[in-house]
């Protein structure tokens, strides 16, 4: 692994070195390393580029990292990966993308993940998506995310991408059985002339399941961002969206909610918030010593935080 | 010291908000500043912070002729505002601003609930809390006092730092102030219709219509204060030309 390898490693997983817990690293579509442990198994699937990770039920407290990395201009990499987290199993999934371009060519990665959550199951599935590099070829990355909660289990998703992908839409879309809940944290920041995209489609079909999903975003200089929603409430269920934007420069932020209640007993919210830094936010960090330029800064950072 | 020279605020619409107000806050002193609605308080404590400029007139902190500085400079000079109604983060906590306010740019976090409990706060509930609109009113505005105290500065300004406390939260705010204002060497200017905090002051400024209409020690201008306050008959009076205590 060279040195654009390890960094962008380390700042899609925080990882210094490799991890104890299993592991799969991904790099220019091949595969760069791989550790299993007795209760996580990672199989190379057969019929089409990915793998299989499969988390025995009743797994306590286990970790498995799942990066992929596209080092160099020029790779189009789709990647499918399934994971199957067994009855009562709780882990902690930390994936997400890289991508480093150093010519005028860019590079693409398509990740499509699938969860399968059997009942009482609870996963933590961290996402990180970044891109850096001089080139000035595209970093492309487009996301998609497909989970099947099954009776009583918790997905909880933090997904982020803070800088550096040209161009990214993002699909998460999560069917929910009886008592399952679903929470998503979005955060996203976009500038120069990016163009990111999220897509939120929820189906809670079971009764008393329930969903959050939450997006933070900034977008800066002629940076777009389009944020839709759509949840449908088969049950009697809850489910909330709410989109918050920070608008700067000649940006622009559409958010397009869209809730439907399917049964009586549904009880959906979507609340969405677009606009500047207000003007008192920046003149009370001054009243504490701040510039202006800094204030600006830790409210952005507090928001993405 | 805190002088103001001849400051003046007039708006768009020829309203004089300030009239040529003239102040001297020496070191050390204890001044609340009251009078009825409307009468400039709020505005003259923003144009000392920096946050509004006056049409005319100096403003010195000790020697120094800040004017014309920003409102970064100003409280990098030793200037500290607590607003009136304070402003909400998503995403900052309550940690994050005490951070931001302390001079070190961090303050660990026992540090920092010391200043929390001083204004009546149990620390370890919030210091983690986003400054969001889960936190009710008195809640924000004891964090904002608790934003200025420990900045520890020169001038430590408070617009009606009452408003949105409860009363037994009101009560610990005397003590706050009390205390701070044995603590610190910088000068207190409060801006207050509260006849408890005008009791600890130092010295009472009273405006009206955006100017120093009194002035003086508590002694000579509380009583007078206090004999004015007693209500009129309902229907003759207008709230707007009554001094609040």
């Amino acid at each position: 692994m060279n040195d654009i390898a390890q960094e962008l490693l380390r700042q899609v997983t925080g990882l210094e070195k490799l991890p104890d817990s299993a592991f799969n690293i991904r790099e220019n579509s091949k595969g760069a390393g791989r550790k299993v442990t007795e209760n996580i198994d990672i199989v190379t699937k057969e019929d089409q580029s990915g793998i299989d990770i499969i988390v025995k039920p009743n797994t306590l407290n286990d970790k498995v990292y799942i990066p992929a990395l596209v080092t160099c201009s020029g790779v189009h990499d789709q990647v499918y990966n399934d994971f199957f987290i067994g009855e009562n199993a709780d882990v902690t999934i930390i994936a997400g993308c890289g991508v480093s371009t150093d010519g005028c060519d860019g590079s693409e990665h398509s990740g499509i993940h699938r969860f399968f959550l059997k009942p009482g199951s609870k996963v933590k599935y961290i996402e990180k998506h970044i891109g850096f590099g001089s080139g000035t070829g595209k970093r492309i990355i487009n996301p998609e995310t497909y989970c099947e909660l099954e009776e009583n289990s918790t997905l909880e998703m933090e997904t982020s991408q803070i800088r550096g992908v040209d161009s990214t839409i993002r699909t998460s879309k999560a069917v929910l059985g009886p008592g399952a809940s679903l929470i998503i944290n979005e955060k996203l920041m976009t500038h120069g002339d990016q163009y990111a995209e999220s897509q939120f489609e929820v189906e809670m079909n079971g009764a008393k399941s329930s969903c959050k999903l939450s997006s933070r975003a900034v977008a800066r200089d002629n940076s777009k961002q389009l944020f839709v929603s759509k949840i449908s409430g088969n049950a009697e269920c809850a489910g909330h969206s709410e989109c918050d934007a920070i608008i700067m420069d000649h940006a622009v932020v559409s958010s397009t909610p869209e809730i439907t209640a399917n049964s009586i007993d549904a009880q959906l919210i979507h609340e969405a918030a677009i606009g500047k830094i207000a003007g008192e936010q920046l003149i009370k960090l001054m009243t504490l010593g701040l510039t202006e330029a800094e204030a600006e800064e830790q409210i952005i950072n507090g928001f993405l935080n | 010291m805190l002088e103001l020279k001849d400051v003046s605020l007039t708006v768009e619409d020829g309203s004089e908000i300030l009239k040529n107000v003239n102040l001297k806050v020496d070191d050390g002193k204890f001044v609340v500043i009251t009078g009825p609605n409307g009468g400039g308080k709020s505005t003259l404590a923003r144009v000392i912070a920096g946050v509004r400029q006056p049409t005319s007139g100096e403003i010195f902190l000790d020697d120094l002729d800040i004017s014309h500085k920003s409102i970064t400079e100003r409280a990098k000079a030793g200037i500290s505002f607590a607003f009136q109604q304070p402003v909400r983060f998503k995403g900052l906590t309550v940690h994050d601003l005490l951070n931001l306010a302390s001079t070190d740019g961090f303050i660990s976090k026992s540090e920092a609930c010391k200043y929390l409990s001083s204004v009546g706060m149990c620390a370890n509930d919030y210091i983690d809390r986003e400054l969001n609109d889960s936190l009710s009113g008195g809640e924000i505005k004891r964090i904002e006092i608790a934003s200025v105290l420990i900045r520890e500065t020169k001038i430590s300004i408070f617009d009606e730092p009452e408003a949105g406390i409860d009363l037994w939260s009101f009560s610990n705010l005397i003590d706050v102030f009390n205390d701070m204002y044995k603590k610190i060497k910088g000068s207190i200017i409060i801006i207050s219709h509260q006849e408890r905090i005008l009791n600890i002051a130092d010295e009472i400024i009273v405006m009206s219509k955006g100017e120093i209409i009194n002035q003086g020690p508590k002694d000579a201008i509380l009583p007078s204060l206090l004999a004015n306050s007693v209500p009129t008959s309902p229907n003759k009076t207008c709230p707007k030309q009554e001094v609040h205590l």
